[in-house]
């Protein structure tokens, strides 16, 4: 299959890769560009571990095609902190112990972010909303929840 | 969080009971933690596995010609090209597994038991190929009569899924081949009198559907045989050390030949005890000339054909005396063990009546091979379904004689000398203080909104109810291995073998922080593969903070001897002259602090390292109590969960926030059990819904904050009172859940999940 290269702005950096027709931007991110921060729960759009936020919007990078990718702007977990250390949805994950196993928080933290874009004021029921396409099977949300709360208040004090 | 906590004396602790940053935070939450998923090797080869379509098959040939042939293929395994090995029985987890059982599991032989067992595998340059491979393999299938509802299985002209499988009935083995694999009884006192002499009986029947733990991460494996006979596997594992047995089973190696190392594990829950591609990866590595080879499942892979638990079928029967004591209590249990014996009804049949204190007992307990991926464990193995089913009756019980329910519970808890049904007896535990903590949380007082009306303000069309349940699990100590080293600027490097599935490294490393006298931060865990630690039991069982924690706590006690020694070398006394005290050496009004000595050491005579291990049985058992509201939308069947509380003897807990978080998530596991999940197969035996779409566990949406009640009865078994808390919470959900949906809409619910078509056929609606 003949490879087609695309071009993309990646956490701020431009990037061009080759991928096939069919490779997915789950596929590549990790596969070719060695982004493995971005995890694969199901491939096909249930769990929201391969969240990433693309132009502006959160997709399941599982489900959009690299090609797709070409001329857009990607964020990753790996872009979501900052050159002077964690982002504050970061840091509130760690103090509120929001994770367990940890497979799924890339995906959560990414959403978050994406919801704070937003909507930097949300209600506990609006963030449960948003954040109910993420799966988390180990902590019952209630830490993520809190976290994502307590992060939206720093950043708005901020 | 955790609210209105009972306070028992605990000792001045400056770490235990704090809540530090875990050592693991920050790779964990800006993607740089490697799972098993992210391991990269030169050379690397990817793998994909062929499955069977069918439920019970006679597998006549397999054609891997045309697979072989296309290029970037590079080798194709199938059962013949592993040895056979005998039946062994080896540790995984708290149970045991049979290794030629598991063997067969991982790729058939003859015979494919349950749609999706392996039956090739292939290793090829890229994933697409290795995919389009698997099309070109041909398997000539003669399709055998299947079975996969166990009381189905237990008939005596039922298929029979292995030919020497003879019924293990109290010890004796049977004469002729049968689905049963095993019958336990547990027997106490008459429970026939009993129940003929007692003011009120409750029988009931409940059925539950095989449900899956749910971990996000796929099971995956990468392995590297080497040309000289060393075997490498890198995978998400909870136990590395029952992992390297097996792979020496299947394998037919030395456990010196082989290498586990355990990635960061993306959950597990009793799903990753054991083997499923890592052997198949390691014969592909072998056959491709010792070329590294990746292997990860799929979601519809991991649902199909891992280890869910078992669904079950149960009867219970419980008496009372018009005082309300009860007299009596008597259960028939059948879980599904799917195509292998081993479903955890054992641990069910221990679990069942395991909270109350009952003179007569009678426990049936049968394990039953169906056509269904091979049973598991999960989280508090064969409890849940259980103590829905005892919860159930018992909750029947205290209404029909008028008490109120924790009352009920309370009047007949379990104490400290009461003999279990199963038999041990119970050393000091906490069940009558977390029933009372639940009794005296606001929640349990609060009153309960009324019951909604429909839009036409006539009907009740949504109902609310509250309910309770109890549960127990036996927790396990297990054995670990860890050793520890001084750095010259007083922290230490601690090098333990237990994955970090919920935060222990954290748990862990406060332990030898509160012994040693430094801070949380001051400890650097690092989890290492099989070849860098003494054994390690398997990170299941909730045994972690309990017993590799009990290492690190010696740990910290060996490091301060040999300090107080190098103190007393310098001022020249006997080390017994040395006190220490938070991190400070002192003698006859001189003292120096741990960082100060740390930096003599060279001038002291040299490193200083120690290492323990540990084997322990006095893990003590935890309860739990819940409570929850929930509304039944009794239109559509659907029930929303309102507010939920559980309070849970947990021991000394040594970092409350991930206590509070085994207790959420545990909650939340119980509650998608009781209200959505199920295995569905159709007539064929085919699995209809492995996806998370149509495998449907519990969202951000689906559920309220979930508080918690930490009710801090030490364990005398472990210094600092450490018992196991993960398991519990898991237990007491459904029944819970269920009682609040009889308090809301007046029907009892006997089969999980209480889905909205059965509450709508509870109500006379479907």
């Amino acid at each position: 299959m003949n490879k087609i290269p695309v071009q993309a702005c990646i956490n701020g950096e431009a990037v061009v890769f080759l991928c096939e027709p069919n490779q997915t931007l789950l596929e590549v991110l990790r596969e070719e560009l060695g982004l493995t921060g971005t995890k694969e729960g199901c491939s096909n759009g249930n769990c929201g571990a391969c969240n990433v936020i693309l132009d502006g919007a959160l997709v399941n990078s599982c489900l959009v095609l690299a090609v797709e990718a070409e001329g857009k702007s990607i964020t990753t977990i790996e872009g979501i902190a900052g050159p002077n250390g964690l982002h504050p949805i970061q840091q509130k994950f760690l103090e509120h112990a929001a994770l367990q196993c940890g497979i799924c928080t890339p995906g959560f933290i990414v959403a978050a972010k994406a919801l704070l874009d937003h909507n930097p004021q949300p209600t506990e029921e609006e963030a449960r909303r948003w954040l109910a396409g993420n799966l988390c099977r180990c902590t019952g949300y209630d830490k993520i929840i809190r976290a994502v709360l307590d992060a939206a208040e720093t950043l708005r004090n901020t | 969080m955790s609210s209105a906590t009972p306070t028992i004396e605990k000792p001045p602790y400056r770490v235990v009971g704090t809540r530090p940053i875990r050592p693991d935070g920050v790779d964990k939450v800006t993607g740089r933690a490697i799972f098993g998923a992210d391991v990269r090797l030169s050379g690397l080869l990817h793998g994909r596995v062929l499955r069977s379509p069918h439920a019970h098959a006679r597998i006549k040939s397999i054609d891997t010609r045309a697979a072989e042939a296309l290029p970037g293929v590079k080798a194709v395994v199938t059962g013949h090209d592993f040895p056979d090995p005998q039946n062994k029985v080896a540790a995984s987890g708290e149970g045991t597994v049979n290794l030629r059982s598991l063997a067969h599991n991982c790729i058939a032989r003859d015979k494919v038991l349950y749609f999706g067992h392996a039956v090739a595998a292939v290793a090829a340059t890229t994933p697409n190929i290795a995919e389009e491979a698997l099309k070109l393999i041909t398997v000539e299938y003669e399709l055998l009569p299947h079975v996969l509802d166990v009381r189905e299985a237990m008939r005596p002209d039922a298929p029979l899924l292995h030919d020497d499988l003879r019924t293990n009935e109290m010890g004796q083995r049977a004469e002729t081949p049968s689905n049963i694999a095993n019958h336990t009884r547990h027997e106490r006192g008459d429970v026939n009198q009993a129940f003929a002499e007692a003011a009120v009986v409750v029988e009931r029947e409940f059925r539950t559907s095989m449900v899956h733990q749910g971990y996000i991460e796929p099971q995956n494996g990468t392995a590297l045989w080497n040309a000289d006979g060393q075997i490498s596997v890198w995978c998400s594992t909870q136990a590395p050390f029952d992992e390297r047995n097996q792979l020496a089973e299947i394998l037919g190696m030395p456990v010196s030949k082989i290498k586990v190392t355990p990635t960061e594990i993306g959950g597990g829950f009793g799903g990753k005890l054991s083997v499923f591609l890592e052997p198949l990866a390691a014969m592909l590595s072998k056959k491709a000339g010792h070329r590294p080879v990746k292997m990860a499942m799929n979601r519809a892979e991991v649902l199909a054909a891992t280890a869910p638990t078992s669904g079950s079928y149960i009867r219970v029967k419980i008496g009372a005396d018009k005082n309300g004591c009860i007299v009596a209590a008597q259960a028939w249990m059948v879980y599904e063990a799917g195509a292998f014996p081993g479903s955890p009804v054992d641990a069910g049949a221990g679990v069942i009546f395991a909270p109350y204190r009952i003179p007569n007992v009678l426990i049936d307990a049968y394990d039953v091979v169906v056509n269904k991926p091979r049973a598991g464990a999960y989280r508090a193995p064969g409890a849940t379904n259980a103590a829905f089913a005892s919860e159930s009756v018992i909750d029947e019980l205290a209404e029909k004689l008028g008490i109120d329910p924790l009352e009920f519970r309370i009047l007949n808890g379990a104490k400290e000398g009461d003999r279990r049904a199963d038999g041990p007896v119970y050393k000091r535990i906490g069940f009558i203080e977390t029933a009372q903590a639940a009794k005296a949380h606001p929640h349990y007082s609060a009153p309960l909104a009324p019951s909604r009306l429909d839009p036409e303000g006539k009907n009740p069309a949504i109902k609310r109810g509250r309910g309770v349940a109890a549960g127990f699990w036996f927790n396990w100590g297990g054995k670990s291995s860890a050793w520890a080293s001084l750095n010259p600027d007083g922290t230490v490097s601690l090098i333990e073998g237990s994955p970090d599935i919920g935060g222990s490294r954290a748990s862990i490393a406060m332990q030898l922080a509160e012994s040693l006298g430094v801070r949380a931060e001051d400890v650097k865990p690092a989890v290492v593969d099989t070849d860098s630690v003494g054994y390690n039991d398997a990170t299941g069982g909730s045994r972690v903070t309990f017993g590799t924690g009990w290492v690190a706590w010696r740990l910290g006690e060996k490091l301060k001897q040999q300090l107080k020694a190098r103190a007393a070398l310098l001022w020249e006394v006997t080390p017994d002259q040395v006190k220490a005290e938070a991190g400070v050496f002192s003698c006859n009004g001189r003292s120096i602090t741990l960082k100060e000595l740390a930096g003599k050491l060279d001038e002291t005579g040299g490193p200083i390292v120690a290492s323990d291990t540990f084997e322990s049985d006095e893990y003590g058992p935890g309860f739990g109590v819940h409570i929850v509201d929930l509304e039944v939308d009794t239109e559509t069947g659907k029930v929303q969960i309102l507010r939920y509380t559980a309070a849970q003897d947990v021991g000394t807990a040594i970092h409350p926030a991930y206590v509070e978080g085994q207790l959420q998530g545990g909650v939340a596991q119980g509650i998608g059990w009781a209200l959505n999940e199920e295995f569905v197969y159709d007539a064929q035996g085919h699995l209809l819904n492995a996806s998370f779409l149509d495998y449907r566990i519990p969202t951000a949406l689906d559920l309220p904050m979930i508080d918690t009640v930490l009710v801090e009865v030490p364990n005398p078994g472990h210094p600092y009172g450490v018992r196991g808390v993960g398991e519990t919470p898991i237990v007491p959900p459904a029944g819970a859940v269920a009682n609040a949906i009889y308090h809301a809409i007046g029907a009892r619910m006997t089969a999980l999940p209480m889905s909205p078509a059965r509450i709508l056929e509870a109500q006379g609606k479907a």
